[in-house]
C-alpha cells in the first residue's frame, strides 16, 4: 500500500493507502469519485477508459497508479475549461452523437488528443486516432462529423 | 404492488415468452378527436413548484390513495410550474434508444411548450402509476404515443380555458405557441406559468383535439438528447456510476458451465487478501434469470475485488451443468438438414411437386449463424442496499425494472413493497438487460453485507454469462419457373429448445407472411435441439437471423432466374395478398421502401469489377425497412463496405436525429455482428472472454450511411430494432454481385472474409 499525489485536471489530489498496481481507472472512479472515465474491458481494447497522460491519449484501465503519479492527468471532467465546453463537447451535443453514451467520454478524450496535435484532421487521420475506441451503438459516422465540425471551430483557427 | 404483480416464470423460455406477450401491444391508428372516457389523468395539487400537474390514472388503488392524501410528486407526469418551466417525467428506461428525449417531445408537442422550457426527469419505477416501464420490443413510441399526446393536449386545454376565463373571451379565439396562450384579436398573450394556478382549479377536459402530422412544430425535428451535456462532461448517469457512503464493492463468480454448483472454494485464502472484507457462497435459486450458484467476494474497492477474484479457486459440481458443444451441434445440423422439419408450421400448395416440375430451376442452400453475445459496453452491475428493517433499495441499469423488482422479490422471498428500484441510464441494452440476473445477484449479496454494495461484473463475466443470441441453421429450398417467377419456397430452421417444447428466445422461425404467401407452394418448419446454454433476446430477435437467410436466398433465387435483385424482390413483394390488419406487413409500404433505397443508392450504376450492390427488405417491429449495400471484394476475400442506404417507413418521426442515429447504429451493429462475432462453446463453456476474441467493428471499417425516412400517416412505431435485420443480407447480396461468391455463414470470418 502506498500514498500518491496525482495531478488530475490541474489539481493535486491525494490518494492514500492504495495498492501501487491499482489501475489509474479505479483510482479515479473509486478513490477520487471521478466516474466519467468508464470501465469497459480492463485490457485496453475498448477505449472507454481513455484519459490524457501528459497530453497523450492513454487507456487508464491498464496503467498502474504508480506510473501515473508523475504525470499530468486529464479526464473527461477536465476537458471543459472554466465551465466552457471544449469545441468537441459542443460538437457532440450539436450533432447529437451519443446513443447510450457510455463510450463517449473515451471517444472525446481520444478526439481531443488528436485535435491537440492536428487541427485539420483528414478522415484517415480520424480513423487512425479513433480506431481504439469501440462504440457498441455504432455512432462512428457522427463522431467523425463532430470532429470535423469541432476542428473548424478550434480557437485561433483561421480559414 | 397491487396491479402489475408478475409471477416468476419457471423457465427462461417462459420468462421471455411472457415478456414478449407483455410487449405485444396493438398500435392501431386513432381518430384525432379523443374522448377521454377512461379519465386517463388525474389532477395533482400541492406539489413543489406549484402550478398545474397531471398524473396518469391507470386506476390503481395506490394512485387514488395518493390523490386523496393530497399528493406527492410521485405521480406527477407533467407539471407546469408557476415559474413557467415545464417538467415532464421520462418514464421508460433510457438505453440509447432516445426515449428520455422522445417521449417528453410527444407531450411538449401537444402542449405547445417551447422545448427550451422543458425539463426532463427520470420517473420512479412503479407500473401502477406509470404503466409499463420497459425498454424492449421497440414499443416505447407506439405504446405511449396516444397517452402522451392526450396528456399534453389535456394540460394545454386547461391552460387555454384558464386564459379564456381571465380575459373573458371564447376559448376558440385562443391559440398556443412557445409555452404561451395568445389572443390575436386583442394582441394579448400570457405565459403558461402565470396561468398554471388558475388552470389547476379547473375541471379536466372530457375530450381533446389532437394535432395532425402537418401541424407539428417539434416532432420531426432534430433534437439533441436531454442527457447529452451530462454525457460529454462525464457526469454520473449510469448504473456503474452509483456511489453511496460506506459502500462496499462485490464480484460474483459463477460456474463457467451453466448449471454448475459450488462444491468448495478457498474462501479462507480469499478473506485473507488485502482489501477483502468477506467472501461467501450463494446457493441461489437455480434460475438463470435470477440467482445461479456462485461465490461472492466483498472488498473495499472494485480493483481489490477483481484482484481477489483472480485468486479464487472453486471446485464445481457439474453433475447438472451444461455439456453443450457447438461443434457437435453443427455436425447434428448437417444430418438434420437431410430430413424434413420435425415441427411443420406452414404448408401450402404442392411444394414437393413444384421442386420437381419440369422447367423449374431449383435452388437449395444451407445457412449457418453462430451464437453471439450482446457485449453492451457497460458491464453488468447493480448497487443494492439491504436495510435493517428488511427493505432493499436498488440502483440498476435495466431494461425491465419492474421485472427486476419481481425477480428480487422472488429470489429473496420478500414482498415487492419492500423493494425500491431506481432506474439509471443504461450503457447499452440490445436485449441483454431484459433479464435482471445481475440485479437479483446484487440483492442476494446485499442481504449479507452491512451497508450498500455495488456488484460489478468484469468484461469476462459479461461475455461468459450472457443470454446469447441463439445460433442456428436454415435449410433453404426454392424454385423459379421458366419465366423467372418464384413458385416454391421453403425454410427449415434447425434451432434450439431449453424446455423441450418451444424454441428458445430468438430461435423461432419468425414469419411475416413474406415470402411464404408470395408463392403458391411453401413449406416452413422447425427442428429443435436441446440446449442448456442461456439464450435471450438480441436486437430484433429471430428477425435478425431469419432475414439473413431469407433475403440472401431471395437473392439466390433472383440469380437463378437471371433477374435483377431489386426487380425480383419487388415482384415477389407485389405477389403478396393485400394487407388486412394495420399492424402487419403491408406490401405497398414494403415496395415503397425498396424503391426508395434503390433509387437513393443509385441502383444500376456502372461499377468497377469487384464492386457490387445488394438489396434486402425486412419487416419487423411494425417497421418496413429496405437497405442497399455497396461492397468491394478482393480475390483474398477482403471486403470494403463503401455505402449503406437505408429507407424506412415507421410512420411520422418523433425525433429525426434519434431516428437517423438508430438506423446508422443498426447498420454498424449488423455489419459488426455479421463480419466477425461469434460465441462458441464446448463442454458447456463459452470460449470467448473479452474484446480481443470478440472483434466489435471499429470506426475505420465503418461505411458511409445514408438514411431516408418515409413519413407516412401510419401510427408511429419504434426504431430501436428493425434497422438491423436487413443489413446482413444486403451485404451478402452485394458480395455476390461483386464477386460471384455467396456467403452463407455468419460471421463471414468463418468463410475467410475480412473487413
Amino acid at each position: 500500500m502506498a500514498n500518491y499525489t496525482l495531478n488530475v485536471n490541474g489539481q493535486a489530489l491525494e490518494v492514500t493507502d492504495v495498492d501501487p498496481d491499482t489501475p489509474l481507472l479505479w483510482v479515479l472512479r473509486d478513490e477520487l469519485g471521478m466516474v466519467g472515465t468508464k470501465f469497459g474491458c480492463g485490457i485496453a481494447q475498448c477505449g472507454a477508459c481513455t484519459v490524457h497522460l501528459n497530453g497523450t491519449a492513454a487507456r487508464s484501465c491498464s496503467l498502474p497508479v504508480s506510473a501515473a503519479a508523475d504525470m499530468v492527468v486529464t479526464t473527461i471532467e477536465g476537458l471543459a475549461l472554466n465551465g466552457e465546453l471544449h469545441p468537441l463537447q459542443q460538437a457532440w451535443i450539436d450533432h447529437d452523437v451519443p446513443q447510450c453514451g457510455y463510450c463517449q467520454a473515451g471517444q472525446l478524450m481520444s478526439a481531443a488528443a488528436l485535435l491537440a496535435t492536428n487541427s485539420r484532421p483528414s478522415d484517415q487521420d480520424i480513423d487512425n486516432a479513433m480506431a481504439g475506441n469501440l462504440c457498441r451503438c455504432g455512432t462512428y459516422q457522427r463522431i467523425r462529423l463532430a470532429i470535423h465540425d469541432a476542428a473548424a471551430k478550434l480557437p485561433g483557427r483561421t480559414g | 404492488m397491487t396491479q402489475n404483480t408478475h409471477t416468476s416464470p419457471s423457465t427462461l423460455t417462459d420468462y421471455f415468452s411472457s415478456l414478449m406477450q407483455e410487449l405485444d401491444v396493438d398500435p392501431a391508428p386513432a381518430a384525432p378527436i379523443r374522448q377521454l372516457t377512461r379519465r386517463s389523468f388525474i389532477k395533482l395539487t400541492g406539489l413543489l413548484g406549484g402550478g398545474l400537474a397531471l398524473g396518469f390514472n391507470l386506476g390503481s388503488q395506490k394512485v387514488m390513495a395518493n390523490t386523496v392524501n393530497s399528493n406527492t410528486e410521485f405521480s406527477a407526469y407533467v407539471q407546469i410550474r408557476a415559474d413557467g418551466s415545464v417538467v415532464i417525467q421520462a418514464k421508460n428506461p433510457e438505453i440509447g434508444q432516445g426515449v428520455k428525449t422522445a417521449l417528453p417531445m410527444i407531450v411538449a408537442e401537444e402542449l405547445d411548450a417551447a422545448w427550451e422550457d422543458v425539463e426532463v426527469i427520470q420517473s420512479p419505477i412503479d407500473e401502477d402509476v406509470y404503466g409499463r416501464q420497459i425498454a424492449g420490443g421497440s414499443r416505447s413510441i407506439p405504446e405511449n404515443w396516444d397517452l402522451l399526446r392526450e396528456a399534453g393536449a389535456s394540460v394545454r386545454a386547461m391552460l387555454v380555458a384558464a386564459a379564456a376565463a381571465q380575459w373573458s373571451v371564447p376559448a376558440s379565439e385562443l391559440r398556443t405557441e412557445n409555452t404561451r396562450v395568445i389572443h390575436d384579436a386583442s394582441n394579448r398573450s400570457v405565459g403558461y406559468g402565470e396561468l398554471a394556478e388558475a388552470a389547476a382549479k379547473l375541471e379536466m377536459p372530457t375530450s381533446v383535439t389532437l394535432k395532425r402530422v402537418g401541424d407539428y412544430r417539434l416532432l420531426g425535428r432534430r433534437i439533441s438528447g436531454v442527457d447529452n451535456h451530462k454525457l460529454v462532461t462525464g457526469q454520473p448517469l449510469f448504473g456503474i456510476d452509483q456511489s453511496l457512503p460506506n459502500m462496499s464493492y462485490a464480484v460474483y463468480q459463477k460456474c463457467p458451465a451453466v448449471g454448475g454448483k459450488v462444491a468448495s472454494a478457498n474462501l479462507d485464502h480469499i478473506k485473507s487478501l488485502k482489501g477483502v472484507k468477506d467472501a461467501f457462497i450463494i446457493e441461489g435459486n437455480n434460475k438463470t434469470d435470477e440467482v445461479m450458484p456462485g461465490v461472492a467476494i466483498i472488498a473495499n474497492s472494485t480493483y481489490a475485488a477483481f484482484r481477489a477474484k483472480r485468486e479464487l479457486e472453486i471446485e464445481w459440481d457439474e453433475s447438472e451443468a451444461s455439456k453443450d458443444s457447438w461443434t457437435a451441434f453443427q455436425a447434428q445440423a448437417q444430418e438434420l438438414a437431410l430430413k424434413s422439419a420435425k415441427n411443420p408450421l406452414v404448408t401450402t400448395g404442392d411444394f414437393a411437386g413444384a421442386m420437381t416440375a419440369p422447367g423449374h430451376k431449383i435452388v437449395e442452400s444451407f445457412y449457418t449463424h453462430h451464437f453471439v453475445a450482446h457485449a453492451a459496453l457497460e458491464p453488468q452491475n447493480t448497487t443494492a442496499w439491504y436495510k435493517p428493517d428488511g427493505s432493499i433499495e436498488i440502483w440498476a441499469p435495466t431494461q425491465t425494472p419492474m421485472r427486476g423488482v419481481n425477480g428480487v422479490a422472488n429470489s429473496l422471498g420478500i414482498s415487492q413493497e419492500k423493494i425500491t428500484l431506481h432506474q439509471t441510464r443504461v450503457g447499452g441494452g440490445f436485449g441483454r438487460r431484459l433479464t435482471n440476473d445481475t440485479v437479483c445477484e446484487a440483492a442476494a449479496i446485499a442481504k449479507r453485507v452491512d451497508g450498500p454494495v455495488k456488484l460489478q461484473w468484469t468484461r469476462e463475466d459479461d461475455t461468459l454469462h450472457d443470454f446469447n443470441r441463439v445460433g442456428g441453421f436454415h435449410v433453404m429450398k426454392g424454385a423459379v419457373d421458366a419465366s423467372g417467377k418464384l413458385v416454391a419456397y421453403s425454410d427449415h430452421l434447425i434451432s434450439f429448445t431449453e424446455d423441450g417444447r418451444s424454441a428458445v428466445s430468438g430461435g423461432q422461425l419468425r414469419m411475416t407472411g413474406y415470402p411464404e404467401n408470395a408463392c403458391a407452394n411453401a413449406s416452413m418448419g422447425e427442428t429443435l435441439l436441446p440446449l442448456k446454454i442461456t439464450c435471450g433476446a438480441f436486437r430484433a430477435p429471430a428477425s435478425n437471423t431469419v432475414a439473413w437467410a431469407q433475403q440472401s436466398f431471395i437473392g439466390e433465387l433472383a440469380a437463378a432466374a437471371d433477374r435483377d435483385q431489386v426487380e425480383f424482390l419487388l415482384e415477389t413483394l407485389a405477389a403478396l395478398p393485400e394487407p388486412t390488419e394495420p399492424r402487419g406487413m403491408n406490401k405497398h409500404r414494403a415496395i415503397a421502401t425498396v424503391k426508395l433505397a434503390a433509387e437513393k443508392a443509385g441502383w444500376g450504376k456502372v461499377m468497377p469489377a469487384g464492386r457490387g450492390m445488394g438489396v434486402s427488405f425486412f419487416f419487423s417491429h411494425f417497421g418496413h425497412i429496405a437497405e442497399v449495400a455497396e461492397v468491394s471484394v478482393t480475390d483474398a476475400r477482403k471486403l470494403t463496405v463503401h455505402n449503406v442506404t437505408v429507407a424506412a417507413d415507421v410512420g411520422p418521426i418523433v425525433n429525426l436525429s434519434t431516428s437517423e442515429n438508430l438506423l446508422e447504429g443498426a447498420v454498424i451493429d449488423g455489419l459488426s455482428t455479421m463480419m466477425g462475432l461469434e460465441i462458441s462453446f464446448e463442454n458447456g463453456r463459452v470460449q470467448q472472454e473479452n474484446f480481443h476474441q470478440y472483434p466489435i467493428l471499429r470506426s475505420n471499417k465503418a461505411p458511409k450511411i445514408a438514411v431516408h425516412l418515409i413519413q407516412s400517416d401510419n401510427h408511429p412505431t419504434g426504431l430501436g430494432e428493425p434497422g438491423l435485420p436487413p443489413l446482413a443480407p444486403a451485404v451478402g447480396n452485394a458480395i455476390f454481385a461483386a464477386s460471384g461468391i455467396r456467403p452463407r455463414t455468419m460471421p463471414l470470418s468463418k468463410e475467410g472474409f475480412t473487413i
